[in-house]
């Protein structure tokens, strides 16, 4: 075999192999996009996007799905409350973390050692591990069903503290903080002016990395919470599963509205990552 | 979460372990007083230690209480471990909880790797496009992604059984569309719902390993005539070698948590005969279904010692790799 035909077969069985895994990826989302305009009868109908004689008949499909979520079910309320649960917790334990970990790298004091040890010995602790004892503490603290017994345990994540730690040692010249101190500006100016624009990536990376997390928590949410005009979106859709069973198009319409906000995010911030990250290296 | 949450230590700046903060800072802290660093410690302090320390604290005292509910306790020693040990409901958990993560591991990482070394091919176009596609399932909450397997799986109308059917007919092999995913192969369900959701996760750091891997090195195997198989083991293996520790390590502590997959996925129940009960999930019926708390701390230690022994076993073999090169 000559070398440009094994040439020709490597180019063919990479890309090849790169176009099914991309087609195995792809297959499900589409499913569940096409599934959840389906009504249940359609459902059983056809597979994908109902075709006859080779042509695809868009008529056969409903939205239908989503206007019984949102209107019967008050989907926009679960949607509501997903937002401001990640939100809040993203922005605060961002700035947490930030602040813990600009206060690790950049100062010398007694129990620095200890803390960064803690920092780094909490990464290794389960979850479900301290899931009782926390459910048995908010009950304690009556902040059973409410907001704040979602928001407050999430705000310490302590490998933030750790990443921002790195990120700033490394990101965060000494000379810049001294030349901030010459100019008079205080501990938190200088936080905030020199420092956190520095990390921008970071914070980005963060945010995102907290929003999600809150955004995908069920096991929290569900132990939590009993009131459903609370629940998050999480929550919400995992009802729809016990209680409307045999409704397909609605199950997979909750799973759209859920999945999509957060695929939107992905697809900007990416773009935000390759920027922020060669703009910070830039200026440092 | 741990999934998402592990995704950040590759893009992080790198330089563990290097405690910067020379003589400047020592002035820094002179200037802002004495206080300073506490105050910017201090909320994150103040969560963690009440949110974390005290419950990790507190699940010791819970493993020796039965409870009812958050409220009444009452404390029973340390009957709770004898009993999880005398638990055939436990022991079918770890099993269930070890074949998946078995599994995971088998399938899972061999498939990233191969489709990183995909990836890297040299002269390839829209790598980055590539790579975020097959990242992007990694993104979706497992809640999500149970929702839709458990469609997927179903019987007659799932993707799965209908795929299955439609590919192999024409090469003369019936599947069944009666196929019982849910029913009697719980775990293959399983085990590629989560090839799913992780498999372009854990390219991701494969192929990151990957680009660092030297290339005069290459050079000069292929100088010395090493084939490419030769090549990919006495060259990129050992290289890679760290990267795939830490992604063993992670699916591990990933696939051990397992639970909202098999919670959704079987209708808040263990499976057909609890083939589908894992450690978590069973930890959480204990807690929140039958009210005990002390029993559910119980099962979270047995878990939380299944992880520490996998991390210093992790750490133990890498240390020996790095003894012996």
């Amino acid at each position: 075999m000559s070398l440009r035909v094994s040439r020709l077969f490597a180019w063919i069985w990479t890309r090849g192999i790169l176009l099914i895994a991309g087609i195995i990826t792809l297959i499900p989302f589409f499913w569940l996009l096409a599934s959840s305009f389906k009504s249940n009868e359609e459902f059983f109908r056809s597979t994908f996007l109902p075709v006859e004689g080779g042509r695809i008949v868009w008529e056969r499909l409903t939205t239908d799905p989503f206007k019984r979520l949102f209107q019967e079910l008050n989907f926009s309320n679960s949607l509501t409350n997903s937002v401001f649960l990640s939100s809040v917790t993203g922005v605060v334990a961002t700035l947490c973390c930030a602040m813990g970990g600009y206060s690790l790298a950049k100062f010398r004091f007694k129990g620095r050692g200890f803390c960064t040890a803690l920092v780094l010995a909490a990464v290794l602790i389960p979850a479900p591990l301290i899931i009782a004892p926390t459910y048995q503490l908010l009950y304690r603290m009556d902040l059973l069903d409410s907001f704040a017994g979602l928001i407050l345990p999430a705000l310490a994540p302590a490998f933030g503290v750790f990443l921002f730690r790195q990120a700033i040692v490394s990101g965060v010249p000494n000379d810049l903080l001294e030349a901030a101190r010459i100019d008079g500006a205080g501990e938190w100016r200088t936080f905030v002016t020199v420092v956190l624009p520095l990390v921008r990536p970071m914070i980005g990376t963060f945010l995102m990395v907290t929003f999600l997390a809150m955004w995908n928590n069920f096991i929290a949410p569900q132990v939590v919470l009993q009131d459903p005009s609370k629940f998050p979106l999480s929550v919400a859709v995992a009802e729809l599963r016990r209680g409307y069973y045999n409704d397909y198009g609605l199950q997979m319409a909750g799973t759209i509205v859920s999945i999509l906000p957060v695929m939107a995010l992905f697809l900007v911030m990416q773009k935000d990552f390759v920027s922020g990250l060669t703009s910070g290296a830039v200026k440092a | 979460m741990s999934a998402s949450v592990a995704a950040i230590p590759a893009g992080a700046p790198s330089g563990v372990g290097n405690l910067s903060g020379g003589v400047r800072s020592r002035a820094r802290a002179g200037s802002g007083g004495r206080l300073a660093p506490w105050l910017f410690l201090s909320p994150f302090l103040a969560c963690f230690a009440l949110f974390t320390l005290y419950p990790l604290v507190q699940s010791v005292v819970l493993s020796m209480q039965t409870t009812f509910g958050p409220g009444a306790t009452k404390f029973v020693g340390l009957s709770n471990f004898r009993g999880l040990m005398h638990d055939p409901l436990f022991w079918i958990a770890l099993k269930n909880t070890a074949v998946y993560t078995l599994g995971s591991l088998l399938i899972q990482l061999p498939i990233a790797l191969g489709l990183a070394l995909v990836l890297e091919t040299p002269g390839l176009r829209g790598r980055g496009w590539i790579r975020l596609l097959l990242f992007s399932p990694s993104m979706v909450g497992v809640v999500f992604a149970a929702m839709m397997f458990a469609l997927i799986f179903e019987k007659q109308t799932g993707l799965a059984n209908q795929g299955l059917h439609s590919l192999l007919s024409p090469l003369g092999i019936d599947w069944s569309l009666d196929f019982g995913w849910l029913q009697q192969h719980v775990m293959s369900a399983l085990i590629l719902a989560s090839l799913w959701m992780y498999v372009g996760f854990n390219m991701t750091f494969f192929s990151a390993a990957l680009q660092n891997v030297r290339k005069d090195l290459i050079e000069a195997a292929v100088v010395d005539g090493a084939g490419p198989l030769r090549r990919f083991w006495t060259v990129t293996i050992p290289a890679i070698r760290p990267v795939a520790g830490f992604v063993v390590l992670m699916s591990v502590i990933g696939s051990f948590q397992l639970f909202e997959l098999p919670f959704i996925m079987f209708n808040n129940t263990g499976g057909p005969d609890n083939r589908a009960l894992t450690i978590v999930l069973y930890l959480f019926q204990n807690g929140f279904e039958t009210g005990d708390l002390g029993y559910a701390s119980a099962i979270g230690w047995a878990l939380a010692v299944i992880l520490v022994v996998c991390a210093a076993f992790q750490r133990l073999t890498a240390r020996g790799e790095e003894a012996a090169a």
